[in-house]
């Protein structure tokens, strides 16, 4: 127990910190919004991995609550964000995040 | 059991990679559903069954179906029908139906070979603790989580309504 106990918490934060990472660089690379979002819920869901893998390390059920909000979290944002997609879409009639550079109220 | 972390690691890296590279969008969320089940089958290893679910029912399940409907809405026009037919070749779906197998056979491999029991003897973390924690020191951040989703809901339902003509004119 205690040789296999105390590998996962390394190499799990090793992944979620790369998953994180992929994130971030998808969201600073690419332009359009729908695949920003999607970067976005790489994102949170690798910080999810990292509280998990934590809770994990010391079998206490606080990092899985950490994951729930995290998961209602992920839930409304992607909701009011694809609803701002939406909008988008009939607004420019495009996804090109740079379409927006000009807002006018 | 390390062995089927490693794998299930490297493919979640994998698809995550083919995520922010594709250029077709269902071709990307295909992708990210894969690298949703990996992140959960590393769950399960982890001894966190109930997240591991949760996982795949919300995030793989619920999330990624609001991305796709968004993607078919807005998808619109004759050229939707030719993409359509190139989207259908069975070429496309090799790749995360490769990445996706692999976590299956990790998955039969686990329940076949016993090794379910090995796993709960490491750092089981039951359902039953975290609904206690939840619904014990955590009460006022499932308030606010609720209130947090409420707002949601009505926003996405002011932002996503279609304008009436008075409005689009202003």
């Amino acid at each position: 127990m205690t040789t296999t106990a105390s590998l996962p918490l390394m190499q799990g934060l090793l992944l979620a910190g790369l998953l994180f990472g992929l994130g971030l660089i998808g969201l600073l690379v690419r332009r359009n919004i729908i695949f920003m979002l999607m970067a976005v819920e790489i994102m949170l869901n690798a910080a999810g991995l990292a509280f998990v893998v934590a809770g994990a390390r010391w079998g206490q059920a606080d990092g899985q609550v950490m994951f729930l909000f995290i998961l209602a979290l992920a839930a409304a944002e992607v909701s009011i964000g694809l609803a701002l997609v939406l909008r988008f879409y009939r607004e420019f009639n495009q996804l090109d995040a740079d379409a927006a550079c000009r807002m006018w109220g | 059991m390390e062995a089927l972390f490693y794998i299930a690691a490297l493919v979640g890296v994998a698809s995550t990679g083919m995520v922010i590279t594709r250029l077709n969008a269902v071709h990307a969320l295909l992708y990210l559903i894969v690298s949703l089940l990996a992140v959960a089958l590393i769950f399960f290893l982890l001894g966190a069954p109930f997240v591991a679910a949760l996982e795949v029912i919300i995030y793989a399940g619920a999330i990624m179906v609001l991305f796709l409907f968004v993607v078919m809405m807005l998808n619109q026009g004759p050229s939707t029908v030719e993409q359509e037919r190139r989207w259908l070749q069975p070429g496309i779906w090799t790749g995360p139906s490769v990445l996706a197998i692999i976590l299956l056979g990790e998955l039969v491999y686990l329940f076949g070979s016993g090794t379910v029991q090995h796993i709960q003897t490491i750092v089981p973390v039951d359902p039953k603790q975290v609904s206690l924690v939840l619904l014990g020191p955590y009460l006022i951040g499932v308030e606010l989580a609720s209130m947090l989703l409420l707002p949601g809901l009505i926003g996405a339902y002011h932002l996503g309504r279609r304008l009436t003509k008075a409005e689009a004119s202003t």
